[in-house]
């Protein structure tokens, strides 16, 4: 095939489809998702996405013990989702070959935390590979899932966003012909069924195949040296590789495709050549402690920053100590542009209501988290994806009924599906009273909008069954369960109210369609306009935060509020927010 | 190795077609016979925020980022986030900017100022700037939408890069019943800037 531009996420799935992988599964998370949404343009492999990053890995398993080889994709905090299942995968080892990516996010960019899932590798003791751009995270996935079934191993390949979400030029492969083993039961208690006689066994099996594979790592090509002036080492790895080319070019470089196991005596010899050796890598001491431990003497993190995305300029300023002298910086102070909840968005009047009711909101991962922001600034805790929930019976624990009162869960569809059930589920059993509002907007959408049960529709865009959340709530014990349309402020903010005073759980579903799915016929209205004889100044409109209205100070005594007509999408939310009937549609000329 | 890479960035705000605008350049890039490398972030509901995407291009490329200081050209979709960018410019970078405010949050809700007067500020510091505007060029293409590609023709006068490869990437990626507006878009974003230079 002729050289292309792919992202590291576009070629892991060229990889996944050049090495025969025959099941596909993921939750969407970033940077990770669109690994799963290229995978389903190859027909050859089945494609789907899971309701939560423990299930998709338990379909990769059992993909895998059938004989098939197997990708699961997850970010970094998706893998504590499926950490369960991960552990105990390593001690039976795999039948087709299984690679699990996990898509770190080194500097925090849509994430709640910056863990390092390279500890992963060493705590699960599951080899890792790690690319440094498109073309390795093609070939790594196929050396990935290789490696797999040669050393009867799950293998882990580990991405950054600056590798999942950056393009490079690739040659992509042929595709190679498909394990042998393809889809056929073979029954092997012995290797599958983890009860400790067995897995004492396993244990032994697991700790034997690290030692081999790391005397294997010594002499392998993904680990390699490149010599320059021969007076400075450098150990890296990863996006970190490419970084110390740009700033250290004369540097020899002992560039590891595999950081765990780690080829030791490889790392011995070539540190022994130098005065001045480096660890570069992002992050956590990762591949610096294992050297340490060693006794090599080393600059890693002495040096380097722990916290964030190492870029070329922090690099350079931690090596050379010399900060970048900008050209020009501006004189004045700019106004931030954070992100914000889209025209149109049905998650908005919930926040808005949430506000005005003083709720203390229990949060969730989603586009919604965004209702933390001004002026909406209506929700009080963000943890995982999931906590939302169970964060709002524990607090109901603690605080006197009244107080009680006031908790308010608040979750996503799709979030929900992942893990929110499990704790309704608790909420219900255990007698709490909070209320539960889940938002469905019947899609994933803070990842760019993935299907996923609640919506109705597979990957692959066939339709399938659509889990009812009413009926899933009352058939594990809900008894109050109100559907309500965002759209209509009063109605919205009274059935809160009355749930919120209400002394057993209740759930609350607000349903509309985001206004980003062009599938659900929801009729785009006209944009409104601002009356600007009727517009007295008061602002209520801003307390939206709708990125379509607009503050004019300068107009009229007090300011006046103006509608941007290519922005708005008519949802109608601000004109029942005006008491001076100012707002309506906008008439042309 | 230390042939020279040049670094393009290009700056706006999340919903305005910067992905699509730098997916077509490095494309273009590629066919054109370079190493190519782009970078930008988007994921956590990025529409209405502000972005950024890096594009470097030579005969070997090793990082994606820009190294801060570095760039020698903006192309900047909103007058904001043009101005936000440029202390990533060296000295004497070119800067392509579109004409076009869009407000952000702490502005529309009256607590922070939008800056004044941003293409003089510009000018002063980067006197080979070319302020255009995109959406005036793409509404007389046909359809305002286009502004991206109608930037990108403006761009294209100061890459070394024959119009046949900006032709066929667009075919490649723009739906065929847009090909023919992204096209005109394209060509009288080329003209406009070379009427100015």
């Amino acid at each position: 095939m002729k050289r292309t531009m792919l992202s590291g996420n576009e070629a892991i799935a060229r990889g996944a489809f050049e090495a025969g992988v025959k099941v596909a599964s993921a939750y969407p998370g970033t940077p990770s998702t669109e690994i799963l949404e290229n995978i389903a343009r190859y027909s050859t492999i089945d494609a789907s996405w899971a309701p939560n990053e423990k299930v998709a890995l338990e379909v990769g398993i059992g993909a895998s013990f059938g004989g098939g080889r197997a990708l699961v994709a997850m970010k970094h905090v998706g893998v504590n989702v499926a950490a369960d299942p991960l552990f105990t995968l390593s001690y039976t080892g795999v039948r087709g070959g299984l690679v699990l990516v996990t898509a770190d996010d080194p500097e925090l960019h849509s994430s709640q935390n910056e863990q390092d899932n390279r500890n992963y590798a060493k705590f699960a003791k599951i080899p890792m590979f790690e690319p440094s751009d498109s073309q390795e995270a093609l070939d790594f996935t196929r050396l990935a899932l290789e490696v797999s079934e040669r050393f009867d191993t799950p293998v882990m390949l580990r991405t950054t966003t600056r590798i999942s979400h950056s393009k490079s030029v690739v040659e992509p492969g042929e595709p190679a012909a498909g394990p042998s083993t393809a889809g056929c039961i073979e029954k092997n208690p012995a290797k599958f069924v983890m009860l400790p006689g067995n897995a004492r066994k396993r244990h032994t099996v697991v700790e034997e195949r690290l030692r081999s594979m790391e005397e294997w790592a010594c002499h392998q090509s993904f680990n390699r040296i490149e010599v320059g002036e021969g007076k400075v080492g450098v150990i890296t790895s990863g996006v970190s590789y490419l970084y110390a080319k740009e700033i250290l070019p004369d540097a020899d470089i002992l560039k590891l495709g595999l950081v765990y196991p780690l080829p030791k005596q490889l790392i011995r010899d070539f540190a022994s050549r130098y005065d001045t050796l480096y660890v570069i890598e992002e992050l956590d001491p990762f591949i610096e402690e294992q050297v340490r431990a060693l006794g090599i003497a080393v600059h890693g993190k002495d040096l380097l920053p722990i916290c964030g995305e190492l870029t070329p300029a922090r690099l350079n300023k931690a090596l050379t100590a010399k900060d970048v002298q900008n050209y020009f910086v501006p004189s004045e102070p700019l106004p931030n542009r954070p992100p914000n909840m889209c025209p149109g968005c049905p998650h908005r009047s919930i926040f808005y209501s949430l506000n005005r009711l003083k709720a203390f909101v229990t949060g969730d991962i989603g586009c919604y988290t965004l209702g933390f922001m001004e002026p909406l600034s209506a929700m009080d805790t963000c943890i995982c994806m999931g906590a939302s929930i169970g964060n709002a019976t524990g607090m109901t624990k603690v605080l006197d009924p009244e107080e009680a009162r006031r908790v308010v869960a608040v979750i996503g569809d799709s979030t929900f599906l992942h893990t929110g059930i499990n704790g309704l589920m608790d909420m219900v059993y255990n007698k709490s009273t909070a209320t539960v509002l889940i938002l469905d907007n019947r899609i994933t959408a803070m990842t760019g909008r993935q299907e996923n049960p609640g919506s109705g529709y597979t990957l692959m865009g066939e339709e399938t069954t659509r889990i009812d959340l009413e009926a899933l709530c009352r058939s594990v014990g809900v008894k109050h369960v109100t559907v309500i349309d965002p759209y209509d402020i009063e109605h919205t903010r009274n059935v809160i109210k009355t749930e919120m005073q209400r002394p057993e759980v209740s759930v609350v579903i607000a349903r509309r369609p985001c206004m980003l799915v062009k599938r659900d016929p929801v009729k785009r209205q006209p944009s409104l306009a601002v009356d600007a004889d009727k517009c007295t100044g008061c602002r209520a409109c801003l307390q939206l935060g709708c990125p379509a209205i607009e503050w004019q100070p300068d107009a009229g005594d007090k300011g006046k509020a103006v509608i941007n007509p290519l922005l708005c999408c008519g949802c109608g939310l601000c004109s029942q927010m005006c008491h001076f009937d100012a707002i309506g549609v906008r008439h042309e000329g | 190795m230390k042939d020279k890479v040049t670094n393009i960035l290009i700056s706006g705000v999340g919903g305005q077609g910067i992905l699509l605008a730098s997916e077509v350049l490095s494309e273009v890039l590629m066919l054109a016979g370079y190493d190519v490398k782009k970078s930008e972030i988007h994921g956590m509901a990025q529409r209405g925020g502000s972005v950024v995407s890096h594009i470097r291009y030579g005969a070997k490329v090793f990082s994606s980022i820009i190294p801060e200081g570095q760039g020698d050209i903006l192309l900047g979709f909103e007058l904001l986030e043009t101005y936000r960018y440029l202390p990533l410019l060296r000295q004497g970078a070119k800067v392509v900017a579109n004409d076009l405010k869009i407000l952000p949050p702490p502005v529309t809700l009256g607590r922070e100022k939008y800056p004044e007067n941003i293409p003089q500020k510009i000018r002063q510091a980067f006197p080979d700037t070319l302020v255009m505007d995109g959406l005036a060029v793409a509404s007389r293409a046909g359809n305002p939408r286009t502004a991206n590609i109608a930037l990108l023709g403006a761009l294209s006068t100061a890459l070394p890069i024959e119009t046949s490869y900006w032709y066929e990437t667009l075919q490649k990626m723009v739906p065929e019943r847009f090909l023919e507006v992204n096209i005109k878009a394209f060509d009288l974003g080329r003209q406009t800037a070379a009427s100015q230079i």
